[in-house]
């Protein structure tokens, strides 16, 4: 059996050069000023001083949270009806529908991205049905709305999916138990569907709220030129400006408050469902 | 009210469906359209398909996705698959430890992974182009091959292999013809999750590609800047190469089941 374990070497190697080694510099780069040597480095805590004490960046940053938040709750809301719509199906149309649903994301997220910039537009086909009811033209294209919508769009299958997974999971004989013992439609979902899917919301949210504050492509296309968030700061950082180490120290910035965010989803969950248990 | 609920649902699915597909519709119409305009459709003319064939850095870029997602789909799955076997194998503390490495590009935001290859390849002092490109795309579809494969090695026996060298098979053969068949669902279905990510990826090109290798997202993020209706006949292209792409994959198991069957039914009658 021993002998197998030679063949995980070398990954190993490969994962310390590609992943571990990348994710040093970022830390370093972070953490240092420009024009390291080798040898010498000149460490700092500007880079992070800079970043809080001007208030464009924070403003920046509260705009990425609150998109990336707005979308995860819209994920959810708009999300949980197919889910469950889907859950109650038959077996052979499940399929279908899970196919119906997922399919959309295998087709290039920029091309599918791309498309909305005709539709948003003020002459576009909305703002024409719009123009039927004598409404408009509304302002859709390179809004907050149209971010957010992007978002929604490219996001949304991966939450009714999810929702989906853990809802068809559930034992149905619950339900019945409940309406047996008297309790109404309003009660059975708040009191037993919702907290026995709430696994799925859970990571739904990882999976929506993730790819949201990190996005700089969605916002670059549907947002314009001046509506920036916190991927437009670091794209523009490493790739226009040049400052690698202001660039590190945002996105380290960034993955940390992922992680806080996703340490107290993953609390809730516990909480909430262990709470729900013992009520 | 029963009924009301239904038809409620209904409605919503409906619009679902047509949000989820509006764009897609949009896309494959206006790549017909005679105009340069992205809202009014004039008439039906395949301008925008000339252009775009005749275009030499749209043509490389399809070229270059394509060259580069099979590249990276055969490599990170047979990593993948050595590796995973391997894992089965190893102590826990190294295949947790492995496991949490191999986790990371997957939880980072993709811009995190990006910037940090970009900076590990400049420290490195390697040029950006074709190479750092696909090994950038074979590290981030590894974990993904990986994370795939390990559940059904988990439901193997682990004396599966033993029996097959206690009767007298080389531990390759035993590798080979043992294992690697019993995990066959696992290891295709990470190389479709490998193709798919490969294809698609944007971010991290985006960071680590140069010297004028686009994939097909760069290209459509950097020309989106000016309206350019060729990128819907582009945009129409790869809708319809990943829709070919998904119906052979799905149908391959559906006809191969098929004819397993046949041969059952032959047999049967032999």
């Amino acid at each position: 059996m021993k002998q197998f374990r030679k063949m995980t070497y070398p990954y190993v190697a490969w994962i310390s050069v590609m992943i571990i080694v990348p994710m040093i510099l970022i830390l370093l780069y972070a953490i240092t000023t420009e024009g390291n040597g080798v040898v010498n480095f000149n460490f700092t805590i500007d880079n992070f001083v800079r970043f809080f004490s001007d208030s464009i960046f924070l403003e920046v940053l509260g705009r990425s949270l609150r998109v990336a938040l707005i979308t995860t709750v819209l994920c959810i809301v708009l999300g949980y009806i197919p889910a469950y719509y889907i859950a109650k199906c038959s077996d052979g149309i499940k399929m279908k529908w899970v196919l119906i649903i997922t399919f959309p994301t295998w087709i290039n997220m920029l091309v599918r991205t791309y498309a909305w910039i005709g539709i948003l537009q003020n002459d576009g086909i909305i703002n024409t049905i719009l123009g039927w009811v004598g409404i408009g033209p509304v302002d859709m294209i390179y809004t907050e709305f149209a971010v957010i919508l992007g978002m929604v769009y490219n996001f949304i299958p991966f939450m009714i999916l999810q929702i989906y997974t853990s809802l068809s999971k559930m034992d149905n004989s619950l339900i019945e138990a409940a309406q047996d013992l008297g309790a109404n439609r309003f009660q059975c979902f708040w009191r037993i569907t919702f907290p026995l899917s709430l696994p799925g919301v859970i990571s739904g949210i990882t999976l929506v709220f993730l790819p949201a504050v990190s996005s700089f492509c969605i916002p670059k296309l549907l947002g314009g030129g001046q509506y920036v968030l916190v991927g437009n700061v670091i794209e523009s950082q490493f790739l226009t400006s040049g400052d690698w180490n202001f660039g590190s120290a945002i996105s380290l910035i960034m993955a940390i408050i992922i992680m806080i965010s996703m340490y107290i989803t993953k609390k809730v969950d516990k909480t909430e469902i262990g709470e729900r248990a013992s009520a | 009210m029963k009924k009301e609920k239904r038809v409620f649902s209904s409605i919503f699915m409906a619009l679902m469906v047509v949000f989820l597909y509006a764009p897609i519709i949009y896309t494959i119409i206006f790549s017909f359209n005679s105009s340069k305009s992205l809202t009014h459709f004039e008439s039906f003319s395949l301008r925008w398909y000339e252009k775009m064939f005749n275009d030499a850095t749209m043509i490389q870029a399809v070229i270059y996705t394509i060259v580069i997602a099979i590249l990276a789909t055969i490599i990170s799955t047979i990593v993948g698959t050595i590796t995973a076997i391997g894992l089965s194998k190893s102590r826990k503390l190294v295949r947790n430890l492995v496991e949490q490495v191999n986790n990371l590009p997957i939880m980072n935001p993709e811009i995190v992974t990006a910037i940090g290859l970009l900076m590990f390849y400049s420290a490195a002092h390697i040029t950006k182009g074709f190479l750092t490109l696909l090994l950038a795309h074979i590290m981030f579809c590894i974990p993904y091959v990986i994370l795939s494969i390990m559940p059904k090695l988990r439901t193997l026996d682990p004396n599966l292999a033993d029996a097959a060298m206690d009767l007298g098979a080389t531990p390759w053969k035993a590798l080979t013809k043992v294992i690697v068949p019993q995990i066959m669902p696992g290891i295709v279905s990470g190389a479709l999750i490998a193709f798919t990510m490969s294809f698609d990826d944007f971010v991290i090109s985006y960071f680590v590609t140069g010297n004028g290798v686009n994939n097909i997202s760069i290209l459509v993020y950097t020309m989106s800047k000016r309206i350019n209706p060729s990128i819907n006949a582009l945009s129409t292209l790869i809708i319809v190469i990943i829709t070919v792409f998904l119906t052979i994959t799905n149908l391959i198991p559906v006809i191969a089941e098929r004819r397993m069957r046949k041969k059952l039914k032959k047999a049967q009658k032999k």
